[in-house]
């Protein structure tokens, strides 16, 4: 079986020049002939096919679009060079096989223009779902009977209990950190006995229920909306509604109402592990006993940390699960959708956190809650 | 060339203690169309997958155009992967590209010293000699209906010229109209390409119009293979279900077939 098409130039004696092919003319030859042919760029009149032993296609294709653009003729074809020429013949067009590229003005201030406007779109469709939302949840507290508790309790165990161990893990080490960093900085003023109210103090009122956010964003915020996102593509969403079931009540509401409720323990949960990583590395590095860390920590840190950071909890768990529903429900279309929503979804809900939390920062700080 | 394309001897298939296949042998002759018919969950799409290698399977041999399936590649063979096109049920397209960089994918992969604008040349032949317009080549398979989607990703799967193409029900989901057009096209195209093709079908209209022979899977092997006449001569009671059935009566009947079958004439 030849593996290569080798070509050849003849000028007869009225000065008509051939270019004759021979060998194996088909997909894996054409390239290396295309190349040779642009390269020497022959001029003809005539295009000698008859040693070419087979055929496919593609080598149909290069033998007619170079006798085409030569303006020469074709001969010496066999009965299936013919046919497959005759087929590709009907297949050449002009349209371009790539999408239309706009200009740079256009991509510029075109693509600007509907970031703006989409926005502002998106704002209100965001509101829109708010209001959706919050008028299921009154749908549901009037008739209890509607509340989904097997779906509830399930996002509570997904959101909550099976996050335990790496949330536990992340904070024993925040913990950790932070006392060993704090205590670095104070020794040097012979303070190091603040690592405690430092460590304590910054659990309980920050690190806990902001850090298990960021966690509880990227675990269960991004399912949220992979899952929605794919039923929807399924269709599955749509089946929901034809049936009369609400999709806003049986999907969206038992998970934002999971990751309320478990947000403000698991940041609890977070602050207190976090204490204990922050007692055992002081128990190695800094002398001071575990137990006398815990009991000291009773004395210094007031209990309005408690509350500032039980406060926080449940508004960044309706952040972070509202957000996930949000984009899950906005997929539409194809399978990339489902990768991009979910990305917006762990952005956009980390971003909003920690924009609240600084909100919460200084708004407690003016309210005396120091 | 031996005149066999795909020959599997003692295919076996098992899914943890479920066996999808058992002993099964199947030969697919060069230059036909054979189309793979049984009911759910016997294994049409495993046996498929099974030939294409994405699949192992738990014993037996598959040997496709002289190769083994599963064995290490003999030094300066070419790959077998570039000899086949598969036309998955959805399209299978890529999601990201356009429906001519989808047909570019394999060239690219193959052939990857071609010069581009051939490469874009072949993939606009490509495309409109599976009946798509001309500026489809442009557009994103989400852009696409379910059938041209179908088609597109028959271009793709024709992009090297192979000698054996596999669909997996390209039918399924089309309008009668388009069903019909596809059919045609796989025709028209079997016998300008000279194309071996292994087709998994329910379509009844397709299996009278183009198939050369059926294959029917069933008791997880193959117990017949033959024109639907040749079936219909077997005394198996689910191929007399499958094309006595209302539905295939009225297939018979449109492509003119004379099945004076005690199990057709009965009815």
């Amino acid at each position: 079986m030849p593996a290569t098409c080798d070509f050849s130039l003849a000028t007869d004696a009225d000065g008509a020049t051939t270019l004759a092919l021979t060998g194996a003319l088909t997909i894996a030859t054409v390239g290396g002939l295309d190349h040779a042919m642009r390269r020497a760029a022959p001029a003809f009149v005539q295009l000698d096919v008859a040693g070419v032993q087979e055929w496919d296609t593609a080598g149909a294709w290069l033998a007619w679009r170079l006798a085409r653009d030569a303006g020469a003729a074709l001969v010496g074809g066999n009965a299936q060079a013919e046919r497959l020429i005759a087929t590709v013949k009907q297949c050449s067009g002009e349209a371009p096989m790539a999408p239309p590229v706009p200009s740079l003005v256009d991509r510029v201030f075109g693509a600007t223009g509907a970031a703006v406007l989409s926005q502002a779109h998106q704002s209100l469709v965001i509101l829109s779902f708010f209001g959706a939302m919050v008028s299921a949840l009154g749908g549901v507290l009037r008739h209890p009977g509607r509340i989904r508790w097997i779906a509830l309790v399930r996002q509570m165990q997904l959101v909550g209990i099976d996050s335990l161990p790496i949330v536990g893990l992340m904070s024993f080490l925040v913990g950790v950190v932070i006392a060993q960093q704090g205590a670095v900085q104070l020794q040097q003023f012979g303070a190091e006995i603040y690592t405690v109210n430092l460590t304590g103090r910054i659990s309980l009122r920050e690190l806990g229920v902001l850090m298990t956010a960021i966690m509880v964003a990227g675990r269960s915020g991004s399912a949220f909306a992979a899952q929605i996102g794919t039923m929807k593509l399924t269709e599955e969403i749509d089946a929901m509604r034809t049936i009369g079931v609400s999709p806003m009540e049986a999907l969206i509401l038992p998970r934002v109402m999971a990751a309320v409720f478990m947000m403000p323990l698991l940041g609890i949960y977070s602050a207190l592990v976090a204490i204990v990583g922050g007692a055992t590395i002081s128990a190695f590095t800094l002398g001071i006993p575990f137990f006398n860390f815990l009991s000291r920590v009773q004395e210094v840190v007031p209990l309005i940390d408690l509350w500032v950071g039980a406060i926080k909890g449940p508004v960044f768990g309706l952040i972070v699960a509202m957000t996930g529903c949000y984009q899950g429900m906005q997929v539409a279309g194809s399978s990339e959708e489902v990768g991009l929503r979910t990305t917006q979804a762990v952005v956009q809900a980390i971003f909003a956190v920690i924009v609240l939390d600084a909100f919460f920062a200084v708004f407690f700080s003016m309210v005396g809650w120091i | 060339m031996s005149d066999i394309a795909i020959r599997i001897t003692g295919l076996a298939n098992h899914f943890g203690s479920h066996a999808v296949h058992q002993g099964l042998d199947l030969e697919v002759r060069r230059g036909e169309i054979l189309g793979v018919v049984g009911g759910s969950g016997t294994g049409k799409s495993v046996l498929m997958r099974s030939i294409i290698g994405l699949q192992q399977p738990s014993e037996g041999r598959i040997e496709v155009l002289g190769h083994e399936i599963g064995a290490e590649r003999a030094p300066g063979d070419v790959d077998i992967r570039s000899r086949w096109g598969v036309l998955f049920q959805g399209g299978a397209l890529f999601s990201t590209l356009t429906v001519a960089e989808n047909v570019e994918v394999p060239i690219k992969e193959f052939y990857p010293d071609m010069a581009v604008e051939l490469r874009h040349e072949i993939a606009r032949y490509k495309v409109t000699l599976t009946g798509l317009p001309d500026e489809a080549g442009a557009k994103y398979p989400s852009e696409l209906s379910g059938g041209m989607k179908k088609r597109a990703g028959l271009a793709r799967a024709l992009a090297l010229d192979p000698e054996l193409l596999f669909l997996d029900e390209p039918t399924a989901g089309l309008d009668p109209i388009g069903a019909a057009a596809f059919d045609d096209l796989t025709r028209e195209l079997h016998e300008t390409l000279g194309l071996t093709v292994f087709m998994i079908t329910h379509d009844l209209d397709t299996l009278h119009a183009i198939c050369d022979r059926v294959a029917v899977l069933a008791e997880k092997r193959v117990i017949a293979v033959g024109t639907i006449p040749e079936l219909l001569a077997t005394d198996h009671p689910w191929i007399h279900e499958y094309f006595g059935g209302p539905r295939g009566r009225m297939a018979a009947v449109s492509y003119g077939e004379a099945l004076d079958t005690p199990a057709l004439t009965k009815a």
